[in-house]
């Protein structure tokens, strides 16, 4: 128990500590909620009538996104090539602990993600259309799973530096193509049904409809979110190399 | 029950034989020195002792236990130091300390062990701001903190400054001196022969020498003698001159394969006054570890 609290403080700690995992998990959600809800240039779905509406459920999927896969992908790359992992293989932690410690450490992220991002929404004047707490949580823990897996995918196969390239790419092209901030019914027809198959486009589906902001047919998003949830972390735990 | 058994050890990385039937043991107290080139296959031996691979024949035992069926057993037990890296990149030095106390029972003292590693003043510095030799005392307190009974230590002076290297060695031995197995590999030679009880030289995955640093120092002493004198001597003169085969090993270092008898010295010493070169050293009988390591490892003539 106390490897497990030391060790989840520990990269709990390191996290908050590296500037460029704030800035991309907390700073620029922030701004782009606050920029797009009071510059009213961005398109609207259907029926929503206060950018925030749409905002507020797209930025927290953003906000998941940024923890799960590009902050705990450049960590976890940048520990393995430079020997973390391999040295705390020849400890007593154990890789269960780790991983462990690397969960509670993504939790406490995201719960001080949404809490912010929340009251942020609620400040620029965030009505939640219709909420559904339970679905929000689980979409949330299924995005976390799928993004982590594809953070995990990248750490384990590829050099530090190129996870750090990739998994910041994968973060603009996802926050475009996502319906973070430009619904998923203003892409071009041909771009919209392979955006809606990525974990990005369904994650935000899945918000979008337990928050509101926009209406949501069908429940293809769901089966979309949980085939990445599976996918992605098997893919990892498959081909990760430890050093 | 030797600490460490290595029983014809085989590892392989496909084609590629690292460790080819190597074979010894190490007790409790006994400070153990690998030695050997780059690409000897110390690293492999020693990362199969610390369970990261699988031996591909033979079998390695560490305090009775199987490093990879029985690792969680083990972990608690050994210490690790590996040759590079190993803490993240933006830990402070105490908090690594702290955390890597953690995960053991009866941790040393973190204060105390910082400041046997000569890291007080260093203590809020985070890992990437350190000086190479401060990243190898860390990593040397992280392998010591669990109180281990085998200690692990790959090329625990390398980049180190000669002060720094003094401190490592004291460490060394008084962990030695408190009962802790510990086998240190290394291809420096002064560490080996200033630090271990016992020197297994290994090349090419062979053991090719093994004995304490005297033992090894003195074992063929007796059938060569070295000198230094000018490059590009014609030793073909000399050797008919001596009675012997005369090698130049490298550029201005020769050897003669004759006992070191009076009259052969005599011959040589003769034979380079009449040529009148210099001669820069000569030695005969005991040989340096260098000596040793450098015949049996240096590139077959």
């Amino acid at each position: 128990m106390r490897a497990l609290a030391a060790q989840s403080r520990a990269e709990l700690v390191l996290t908050l500590r590296r500037g460029e995992s704030v800035l991309l998990t907390l700073v620029i959600p922030i701004l782009l909620l606050v920029f797009f809800s009071t510059v009213d240039i961005l398109p609207k779905p259907v029926g929503v009538q206060e950018s925030v509406d749409f905002l507020a459920p797209g930025i927290l999927a953003l906000a998941v996104m940024s923890t799960a896969m590009v902050g705990l992908g450049i960590a976890t790359g940048f520990e393995r090539q430079y020997g973390v992992l391999k040295r705390l293989g020849s400890t007593p932690l154990g890789r269960p602990r780790l991983l462990g410690a690397k969960t509670n450490s993504i939790i406490a992220v995201e719960v001080l993600q949404v809490a912010i991002l929340v009251a942020v929404a609620i400040a620029l004047g965030w009505d939640p259309l219709h909420t559904s707490i339970g679905a929000a949580v689980a979409a949330i823990v299924l995005g976390t799973v799928a993004f982590a897996g594809l953070g995990l995918l990248m750490a384990g196969t590829l050099r530090g530096e190129v996870v750090l390239a990739a998994a910041n790419g994968l973060y603009i092209l996802l926050l475009l193509l996502g319906g973070m901030i430009v619904p998923l019914g203003k892409l071009p027809a041909v771009i919209r049904p392979i955006a809606r198959a990525l974990p990005a486009g369904a994650l935000s589906d899945a918000l979008h409809h337990s928050l509101g902001g926009g209406h949501v047919s069908g429940s293809a998003y769901w089966f979309v979110l949980i085939a990445w949830a599976v996918a992605a972390p098997v893919a990892a735990a498959l081909t990760f190399r430890w050093e | 029950m030797p600490a460490i058994e290595v029983r014809e050890l085989v590892v392989r990385y496909g084609s590629l034989v690292a460790v080819d039937r190597l074979s010894f043991t190490a007790e409790a107290g006994e400070l153990v020195a690998l030695l050997g080139p780059n690409g000897a296959g110390k690293t492999s031996t020693v990362e199969t002792l610390e369970g990261y691979r699988r031996a591909s024949g033979g079998s390695v035992r560490v305090l009775g236990l199987d490093p990879v069926a029985q690792h969680g057993a083990l972990t608690p037990r050994i210490g690790v130091m590996l040759q590079a890296g190993g803490v993240y990149p933006g830990m402070r030095v105490m908090e690594a300390l702290r955390l890597f106390a953690s995960y053991y029972d009866n941790p040393l003292d973190v204060d105390e062990l910082l400041s046997t590693v000569g890291l007080t003043s260093v203590a809020r510095t985070v890992w990437r701001r350190l000086s190479g030799g401060e990243q190898q005392r860390l990593s040397l307190a992280l392998a010591l903190i669990g109180r281990p009974a085998v200690a692990f230590l790959d090329e625990p002076t390398a980049g180190i400054d000669p002060a720094g290297r003094q401190v490592v060695r004291t460490i060394v031995r008084s962990l030695r001196d408190s009962g802790v197995c510990v086998l240190l590999t290394t291809h420096d030679l002064e560490d080996a022969q200033r630090l271990a009880d016992r020197v297994l030289i290994i090349d090419h995955g062979r053991l090719v020498a093994g004995g304490t640093p005297a033992e090894l120092m003195t074992a063929s002493a007796g059938d060569e003698i070295r000198f230094g004198a000018p490059s590009g001597l014609d030793v073909a003169s000399l050797g008919t001159r001596v009675g012997a085969v005369v090698e130049e090993v490298m550029p201005g270092e020769y050897r003669v394969a004759a006992a070191a008898a009076p009259a052969t010295v005599a011959a040589l010493t003769a034979w380079l006054a009449e040529q009148d070169l210099p001669l820069a050293d000569l030695r005969a009988g005991r040989q340096t570890l260098e000596d040793v390591f450098l015949r049996l490892t240096g590139p077959s003539v």
